[in-house]
């Protein structure tokens, strides 16, 4: 059975076959173009994080009138949404600090998103750019979400963050009380670890306060709205997630070979801040989510066709993941187009 | 080590705010020009990354790595945003005339 030990056995094999921070395809691009593609500003973001606030603000409060009432039901189920599964493309576009031009402006929201989505910003901005060095090399990249041999059901599991959220708890206390974990030995320098226990007590405290109040108040209103939503509404950043990369080659040095690019609504596209276009955000990390749309544009007669609707990447992906719940060695393997070097 | 200056492109080969490649024997640099006329040469490959700053972004100062994303004080060489950690080699660079030179000691 593959072994997907971040620094195991595997991890050996892909550096001697010279996988690791490997030299990976590239399409060609205009500089002038890409010098364009790659500017920033700080006002498309800004509008999108007001935009976010304001419809949790709306939606939580929605959600708060409803409570003791069937009409809490959808109210929290957009709230969780917005909370723990937009979180996630905020995160990530600030952890590249490519959604603002202002750098602190970028770490303000990373701090806030990574609660959300409840990951601990430091070892999760290093465990990223492993990610983007050594993307789907068994043993090397800690964010291989579809691991083969893996039983269906666990999936399924997984849109409730069934085993990520223990453990990641199980990190944040670890490293509140100053234990730092095999993982965040192998790809973050140690000199950052003071970050991730000072985040993890800063976050932990977060919780116990909201616990410890809803608690007073003999009411678990306060935790559906602080903590909860990063479970319940976990499910909908699985399922646009599970598009990115799974099911398809592990080991390979081409984007075009192991990630997808779906097109997706403007709804699912404000939700995800065009993170479907992720064949091209590999390929060029220093794109703003606000320019993938034009980058793609640029670059698509050099990329496999891309999938028409979410529905359809997500077929594949449970086909795929049903199969590799049997065979390790499936997988979808991407038609290169005939004009791409 | 040698205190010649070495021809790393045409001054006017490279736009404000802009940076090429420039490889001279085994070795590779980036030749960065900044929107006032500046210009700086450093190593051509991320400290962090195995990657070509060339294709990076320069925005005011600093030069983003097109990998990590992780930043460089242009003229200095220091890491300004991670995941960037150790500093750049920044060369003594002028330009000549029309060309935009530079030395190693």
């Amino acid at each position: 059975m593959r072994d997907y030990t971040v620094g195991g056995a595997e991890a050996k094999i892909a550096e001697a076959n010279g996988l690791v921070d490997a030299d990976w395809y590239k399409p060609k691009v205009d500089r002038e173009l890409m010098k364009q593609f790659m500017a920033r500003n700080n006002g498309f973001a800004a509008l999108h994080i007001a935009s976010w606030f304001a419809a949790l603000g709306v939606f939580g409060y929605l959600a708060h009138l409803s409570w003791g009432s069937w009409w809490a039901v959808p109210a929290f189920a957009t709230y969780g949404v917005l909370y723990g599964s937009m979180s996630d493309s905020r995160w990530h576009e600030t952890g590249h600090r490519t959604a603002f031009r202002t750098k602190w402006m970028n770490d303000v929201i990373y701090y806030i998103a990574s609660f959300m989505v409840f990951r601990e910003p430091e070892t999760w901005r290093w465990s990223h750019a492993r990610h983007h060095s050594d993307t789907i090399i068994v043993g090397r990249d800690a964010e291989i979400a579809g691991k083969r041999n893996v039983p269906f059901y666990k999936y399924l599991l997984e849109l409730f963050s069934f085993a990520a959220f223990p453990a990641e708890l199980k990190q944040w206390i670890q490293n509140a009380f100053g234990k730092i974990t095999a993982n965040q030995k192998d790809f973050q320098p140690p000199e950052t670890f003071r970050i991730s226990k000072w985040a993890s007590r800063v976050y932990l405290l977060i919780l116990t306060a909201t616990v410890v109040f809803s608690w007073q108040i003999r009411s678990f209103e306060p935790m559906m709205f602080i903590g909860l939503p990063s479970i319940y509404g976990h499910w909908f950043l699985v399922m646009l997630g599970f598009t990115q990369h799974a099911g398809l080659a592990e080991n390979t040095i081409d984007h075009r070979l192991n990630s997808r690019t779906v097109y997706m609504g403007p709804l699912n596209r404000w939700i995800y801040w065009n993170m479907n276009y992720h064949v091209e955000h590999h390929m060029f990390p220093s794109v703003p989510f606000h320019q993938l749309k034009n980058l793609h544009e640029a670059v698509k007669d050099q990329l496999p066709p891309p999938y028409k609707s979410t529905l359809s990447a997500l077929r594949e992906v449970v086909y795929a993941l049903r199969r590799q719940a049997k065979d390790e060695n499936f997988f979808i393997q991407r038609q290169l187009p005939q004009t791409a070097a | 080590m040698s205190d010649e200056w070495i021809v790393a492109c045409d001054f006017a080969s490279v736009a404000a705010n802009d940076v090429v490649r420039c490889d001279v024997a085994d070795a590779t640099y980036a030749v960065i020009k900044l929107s006032d006329g500046r210009c700086s040469v450093i190593d051509g490959l991320c400290t962090h990354g195995k990657a070509h700053l060339a294709e990076g972004f320069v925005d005011g100062t600093t030069i983003e790595c097109p990998k990590h994303n992780g930043r460089f004080d242009a003229l200095t060489g220091e890491p300004v945003a991670s995941p960037v950690r150790v500093a750049t080699t920044v060369y003594e660079t002028r330009v000549n005339v029309d060309k935009i030179e530079f030395r190693k000691n």
